[in-house]
Parts: structure tokens; C-alpha cells; sequence
């Protein structure tokens, strides 16, 4: 199935109700049911608070991980910006959300020319097969992005506490 | 005193970026989980770290509940001088923890 | 509760998975693989690599233990045996061994707990605690590498035999044995997950399940509660037993200590 982006690419401001909204007029031909439709569009919502409604832009950004993870627990993950890393054409951050874990921020990193490369690694927690977005700001005010789709399955045996 | 996992050159030429690779012991206690009584177990999580080199902000990152248990963390810095990296992570119930790397720059 | 349906899911999930990988050894080949084998990339990338592998905390942390003055005796595991890089070189490849004094296999963790009460008067550490856990992964890294070597004791042939016998058993309200899922349908599927073999190559592991470091023993119990039958508790005859076989099953493959398992 071919995602459609989830954040319409515009040079105006966009509002939260203008993204709100393209999302719902985007549900028109997207096939996704109305609860798969609310957690879009709470990380639509969490993407736009963070950039403060300002546009952004597909490419730049790779968010490196697992498709299918092992167990959902501890997923590693890379964010790399492709960027020179200069005091006068920097990353200064980068942001990762989320769409189906009980809460959309996953960790949001200041970076600056002293990193000398964009790239930081963690391990984050899945709850379920979900949306990810990783968001870079550069130094011009501009941001990037990378949305991935994780799947991910849950342990066939339960432990309890052992 | 928390158990950490730091892995970082401990030289560099001048210029050259280096990558810092830590692992600290934490349950990142989400506070979305029940415990066995049924009751939500309070939030107890890390999160604030940061990297200062030679005492200058060269790094930091803010953590949340998505962030797995002993969180892994690597970024990396461009050695500019001999010195120390300080690392420090923040969290809940007043957590604190602070590890010194000496970094020395030839050239 | 919703127990009963899940079992019916889970035994169906058995059954429908099938044959997986054959039990049978293709003529001439070794056909046992390492859980290693079964992971993702990312997963295995956290096990061969010490800057990333989270079990590296524990060990660290026996390291420093190794060296710590402990009960009546005043005295350090260093002590007696010096450098564990030495001193402790394939002792966990051979374990579960035979004691002397108690008759009967004991596993490396037990064994920890012998040298310190009876050579360094200190109090037993509690099974599964972080400061025991510690010391088996900083005792056992010192075999990573070399060949699972059980000992060629008579005296362990009994416990062992046992050991196999529980494997081959079925147990549980889902009515499953070891062998069931890790001989014939390893390779296969049980809901989302790749059913391993089952080899002990790499404990204690730090299972991302846990998202803790573990022993064979709370892995085992794990499985135990899977199935829906009682676990045996920790350092229970049966479960010594069980790891005695399953070290002989999977004699001659490396240890990977300290391992990271899903």
C-alpha cells in the first residue's frame, strides 16, 4: 500500500487546523480506517508542534532501522542528515516521533557544527507496527524528514514474572 | 552510583570526528506499565543527557518513555583540543550521573 | 480470563507452523545452529560488538567484583585464583560439573556460591541478583569462544539422562514438550517468532524481552510459564538436570558469552 505523506509539502505556514484538515481531506482516497486516521494525525500534530507549523521537506534525513524487528522492546535505530556540518550549513537538531506507542516523542537531540557529523544512535521501545518520523532542523531554518514503517510482532510465549 | 559503558577514542588528531558511544544501567520506567496490583507504576526515567567538552555544549539530548531500558546512546564531536569530555545524564526521582573522558589532540 | 483461548491459539500457531528446519542431521553435516543464527542484523550487531552489547554492564560489574574482598575471610576471588582471564579459561565451557562434596552436578552460578561460603565465609548470593549474575557473566566471558565441553564424568550420566527425559516430556496445560518446539519445529514459527534450537551457548543473555541480562535457568522458566506449567524454582534439581542436557546436546559448539537474545 502507497503512504501518502502525512504532512502536505507547502511554502505557506501551516496551521494546525490547515494540517488537521489536509489530513482529512487526504482520507478521502488513502485507505486507512477512521482509528488508524486519529493516530496519523496525532503525529502529524507532534511533527508540526515541533517545527512550529513550518514546512517540511522529504530527503536529507535517514532514519536507519530494523523493517521487521526482532522483539519490540529494544529496537536500535541511527538518524543520519546529510549535511557538511559547518558553522555556516549545520544540523542543528534532530527529533524523532512515533505514531502508536502511548506517547509520540521518542528523544529530540541538539547537534551544532562541533559534531562534525549528523548522525546519532539509540534504541528506542515499539509497542506495535507503527509510523516513524525522524525530523532534522538545519541551520537555515529549514526542516527535513524520513518516515519509515516498522512492524513489529509481539512474543508468541508469555512469561508473567519469572 | 550508576553503571555506564563509555567507548570513545582516547586520541584524536586535531580536526578529526570522533564518535562517543555510552550505555548507562536504568530501567526507564515508562510510566504507562501496571504492576502486578494493577496500579500504574509511577515514571522513572532518564531524561536529560548531555556532552560538554572542555565545558562548552557540544551534545545533548532530551529522552522519553519510547527510549528502551539502559539506554544506548552514540553522537559524535569533532576533537578540536586536549581536554575532557563530561557526560552527564538527568532524570526522574532526582537522578544524576557524571563520567569524564580525557580526550588527547596531536597536531 | 483469556487464557484458554490463548492456548488454543498457541497449540493451533504449533501445529500450523509444521516442519520447519528438520531434525533430522543431513548425512555427514551438523546441522545444530546457534540462536545467534535466528536474529536480525541489528541484534547480532549488539552481540559482536562489546562497545554496544548491553550485558557488558553486568560483566563490567563482575569484574569489579572478581577483585572485592567478601565475608569473614576478608579475602577476593582474586585471591585464590588470580587473573579470571587464566584461571577462568574454559571452567564455564565444562559446567554443569560434578561436586565433590555435595554429590551431585552444580552449575556455575551454584558453584559461585560454594567458593563463597565455604572459602570465603560470605553469605550465598540470592539466584538471578545482580551481583550473581555478574560474576557468571564475567566468569563465563572467559570461555567466549571456546567449544561447549561438558566433562566426560560417569557420576554426571544419571542427572543427565534426567535431564533428557524432562526435554522429551510433555508438560503444561498446553501439554508441550522442549522437544517439541526446539527439535521438530525449530526454524519454524510460534505466532511472530522464529523458534530457535534452544542451544545454551551464550548465558547468562541479555534478552531484550527482559530488557535485562538473564540466566538459562530464568529462560527456562520462562518457557515453562509458556507452555502454562508450574516453572521449577530457581535452582531446582530439574532445572540442573535440564541444563546438564542441554549442554551435552549442544556439545562442541562455541560460547558466545554474553549473548543478546530477543
Amino acid at each position: 500500500m502507497r503512504r501518502v505523506p502525512l504532512y502536505p509539502v507547502t511554502k505557506t505556514t501551516l496551521t494546525r487546523r490547515r494540517v488537521l484538515g489536509g489530513a482529512a481531506a487526504l482520507g478521502a482516497w488513502v485507505r486507512m480506517g477512521p482509528a488508524a486516521a486519529a493516530a496519523a494525525d496525532e503525529l502529524a500534530a507532534a511533527v508540526a508542534g515541533y517545527t512550529g507549523g513550518a514546512p517540511v521537506q522529504r530527503g536529507k534525513v535517514k532514519l536507519d532501522i530494523a523493517e521487521l524487528v526482532d522483539n519490540g522492546n529494544v529496537v536500535p535505530l541511527t538518524v543520519t542528515v546529510d549535511s557538511p556540518m559547518t558553522a555556516g550549513e549545520h544540523v542543528r537538531a534532530i527529533a524523532i516521533f512515533n505514531e502508536k506507542n502511548p506517547q509520540r516523542e521518542v528523544a529530540k537531540f541538539t547537534l551544532g557544527p562541533r559534531a562534525g557529523k549528523a548522525s546519532v544512535s539509540t534504541r528506542m521501545r515499539l509497542a506495535t507496527s507503527q509510523q516513524l518520523v525522524a525530523v532534522a532542523q538545519l541551520s537555515d531554518g529549514s526542516f527535513w524528514s524520513h518516515t519509515v514503517n516498522v512492524i513489529v510482532t509481539l512474543a508468541a510465549c508469555i512469561e508473567g514474572d519469572t | 552510583m550508576a553503571r555506564t559503558l563509555i567507548n570513545a577514542p582516547s586520541t584524536a588528531r586535531r580536526g578529526e570526528v570522533i564518535e562517543v558511544r555510552t550505555t548507562i544501567a536504568h530501567p526507564m520506567e515508562t510510566g504507562f506499565r501496571p504492576g502486578s496490583d494493577g496500579k500504574t507504576l509511577p515514571r522513572d526515567i532518564i531524561r536529560r543527557v548531555s556532552c560538554r567538552y572542555n565545558g562548552e555544549l557540544v551534545f545533548s539530548a532530551e529522552l522519553f518513555s519510547a527510549i528502551a531500558a539502559n539506554p544506548y546512546l552514540a553522537f559524535h564531536t569533532v576533537a578540536t583540543e586536549s581536554g575532557t569530555l563530561v557526560l552527564s545524564w538527568e532524570g526522574d526521582k532526582g537522578f544524576s550521573h557524571t563520567e569524564t573522558i580525557a580526550l588527547s589532540v596531536t597536531g | 480470563m483469556k487464557i484458554p483461548g490463548r492456548a488454543l491459539l498457541l497449540a493451533l500457531a504449533v501445529l500450523a507452523t509444521g516442519s520447519g528446519a528438520s531434525a533430522q542431521t543431513p548425512a555427514g553435516g551438523d546441522s545444530r545452529r546457534s540462536g545467534f543464527e535466528f536474529m536480525g542484523t541489528s541484534t547480532q550487531a549488539m552481540q559482536k560488538d562489546d562497545a554496544l552489547n548491553p550485558a557488558m554492564l553486568w560483566v563490567k560489574d563482575g569484574e569489579s567484583l572478581w577483585a572485592q574482598p567478601a565475608g569473614q575471610s576478608g579475602k577476593a576471588c582474586v585471591a585464590c585464583h588470580a587473573a579470571a582471564s587464566s584461571s577462568m579459561r574454559g571452567v564455564a565451557a565444562r559446567y554443569p560439573a560434578f561436586d565433590e562434596r555435595l554429590s551431585r552436578p552444580l552449575t556455575l552460578g551454584q558453584r559461585i556460591n560454594q567458593c563463597r561460603q565455604h572459602h570465603q565465609q560470605a553469605a550465598t548470593l540470592r539466584a538471578e541478583s545482580q551481583q550473581l549474575l555478574s560474576l557468571e557473566a564475567y566468569v563465563a566471558l572467559q570461555s567466549r569462544d571456546l567449544p561447549l565441553a561438558p566433562p566426560a564424568d560417569a557420576r554426571l550420566a544419571p542427572f543427565r539422562k534426567q535431564g533428557e527425559q524432562r526435554f522429551l516430556q510433555r508438560m503444561g496445560q498446553l501439554n508441550l514438550s522442549c522437544a517439541q518446539c526446539h527439535d521438530q519445529n525449530a526454524g519454524g514459527r510460534l505466532g511472530g517468532s522464529l523458534i530457535p534450537q534452544a542451544h545454551p551457548t551464550g548465558y547468562p543473555v541479555y534478552r531484550l524481552e527482559w530488557q535485562a541480562l538473564g540466566s538459562l535457568q530464568r529462560r527456562v522458566r520462562g518457557c515453562m510459564s509458556g507452555v502454562r506449567a508450574e516453572p521449577y524454582a530457581y535452582d531446582a534439581q530439574e532445572l540442573v538436570e535440564l541444563e546438564l542436557y542441554l549442554t551435552a546436546r549442544a556439545r562442541g559448539m562455541a560460547m558466545e558469552t554474553p549473548g543478546v537474545r530477543p
